[in-house]
């Protein structure tokens, strides 16, 4: 088909074609016509406009009564092309904070990276999948100056790039402790004053701190209201939770943290992740616990970093590969 | 240049007669009825601004004509609040449009040329010009 030209004479022609023979082909040109009068941003009162002249054209002897009803016409359209107008400005407007936001969560996936080191005797498989572009979960690895291996697995309550930003300034404050071994808890109670200082009241940051302690084969951990995670034992073939009382970061100034130990043996795993696991839904229901670790088990004697990749591989096609929440999931496993 | 005639707005039925007076003034210009329509739809919403938050203001028309073209020039004028954030009320979906499309942007749309001033407290002038092309 010729391509249409959006004048006069060929919108004549077409009405002049389609009044004479009542023909679909005639219409399915002006469908053409209107899809691409659109395109070049013709505006209704002016599609109006060459329909009037175009009559004026073809029946010469018209009445006035007939022409005048096009004026009333062409008013009544006027809001609809001024609508579209804005919409289109608005369309455009849109395709912009897209691009810009890209631009922001691939910032933000530089700022946030973390290594996953690799440490003689513990097997680390580590996976964060943003459910919008921008992470509002956070998870960071830290070597300690006694080659003592430091988790953090954190979460924003809240998503999108607020908590993205949130996140940035978390980040930063771990950067900047000192390279000398701390406890979990004393890290909490640090964030938790910086957090508390910086952050709006409304915002609240749960984060999971962990240490590894790779001479005696120990893990320290605290949380500040943190997603439980679990604890895997090998021997007894067991799940346990891992959990520690403490307040949300941010909410007071004096929260205090406590700190507990495990004995981390042979084959034994570490599970640390974010509430986008837990909260998982099938349909309208959330998971059940025993699910997240029936899909653990069966994975369990895979290198760690194919354990996280399978678990969220599960998850998401349960959840029709829309994630409804940032996830996040950790495993460290001590080798046999 | 010829003079200036002005159309008081106190209620809404001055609207009407704004539109009037712009969609004659134009037609002597020579604008077409698509454009006619546009600049009668202009005056709709200037006039309106001043009805609904001004209580009362004018518009007044003027019959421009340089050495290359001819035009309309639409001030609106009033004593009004003012309007203290411009940026807003020119973003497209904000105000009172409502996503009609309508309000200041709106106008600007319909129009060659736009200028707002506003003094918080002191009232807004809103100056658009349509050149016939």
């Amino acid at each position: 088909m010729n391509t249409l030209r959006l004048d006069l004479e060929n919108y004549r022609d077409l009405l002049a074609e389609y009044i004479r023979t009542k023909d679909e082909r005639a219409l399915y040109q002006a469908e053409q016509f209107s899809k691409q009068s659109m395109q070049q941003n013709i505006s209704p009162e002016e599609i109006i406009n060459v329909h009037l002249r175009s009559l004026q054209e073809l029946y010469p002897e018209l009445p006035d009564y007939i022409l005048d009803s096009f004026d009333f016409l062409m008013e009544t359209m006027m809001s609809y092309g001024l609508a579209y107008q804005e919409f289109q400005a608005l369309r455009e407007k849109q395709l912009e904070l897209k691009s810009e936001i890209s631009v922001a969560a691939n910032m933000q996936k530089t700022l946030l990276s973390t290594t996953k080191p690799e440490i003689e005797g513990l097997d680390i498989g580590a996976l964060s999948v943003p459910a919008k572009q921008m992470n509002g979960d956070y998870h960071h690895f830290v070597i300690d100056d006694e080659g003592s291996l430091g988790v953090a697995v954190a979460d924003v309550i809240g998503k999108g790039v607020p908590a993205a930003l949130c996140m940035s300034m978390i980040k930063y404050a771990m950067d900047s402790f000192p390279e000398l071994r701390m406890d979990p808890k004393y890290i909490l109670g640090s964030l938790n004053r910086v957090v508390e200082r910086n952050v709006d009241s409304n915002m609240f940051i749960t984060m999971m701190y962990g240490m590894y302690n790779t001479e005696d084969n120990t893990f320290s951990y605290a949380s500040a209201g943190h997603e439980p995670g679990f604890y895997y034992h090998k021997e007894r073939d067991e799940f346990e939770e891992i959990s520690a009382p403490g307040l949300v970061l941010g909410v007071s100034p004096d929260s205090m943290y406590e700190q507990y130990q495990k004995q981390v043996d042979e084959g034994d795993m570490i599970v640390l992740l974010t509430d986008g696991v837990t909260e998982c839904r099938k349909g309208d229901d959330f998971i059940e616990q025993e699910e997240i670790l029936e899909v653990i088990r069966e994975y369990k004697d895979l290198p760690s970093q194919e354990i996280v990749e399978n678990v969220y591989k599960y998850f998401e096609r349960l959840q029709d590969f829309q994630l409804r929440d940032d996830f996040t999931l950790i495993v460290l496993k001590r080798d046999v | 240049m010829s003079d200036q005639s002005c159309v008081y707005i106190k209620k809404e039925w001055d609207i009407v007669a704004a539109r009037q007076m712009g969609r004659d003034i134009a037609t002597k210009v020579g604008f077409g009825t698509v454009d006619q329509a546009r600049i009668a739809t202009a005056i709709s919403e200037l006039a309106r601004n001043i009805y609904l938050y001004a209580g009362s203001g004018k518009i007044c028309f003027e019959a421009i004509e340089t050495v290359q073209k001819k035009g309309i020039n639409i001030k609106a004028i009033d004593e009004g609040p003012g309007i203290s954030d411009l940026a807003q009320v020119m973003e497209d979906g904000f105000s009172t449009s409502g996503g009609l499309g309508a309000g200041l942007p709106g106008v600007k749309r319909l129009m060659d040329e736009f200028d707002i001033v506003s003094k918080s407290g002191e009232g807004t002038t809103i100056e658009s010009t349509k050149w016939l092309r």
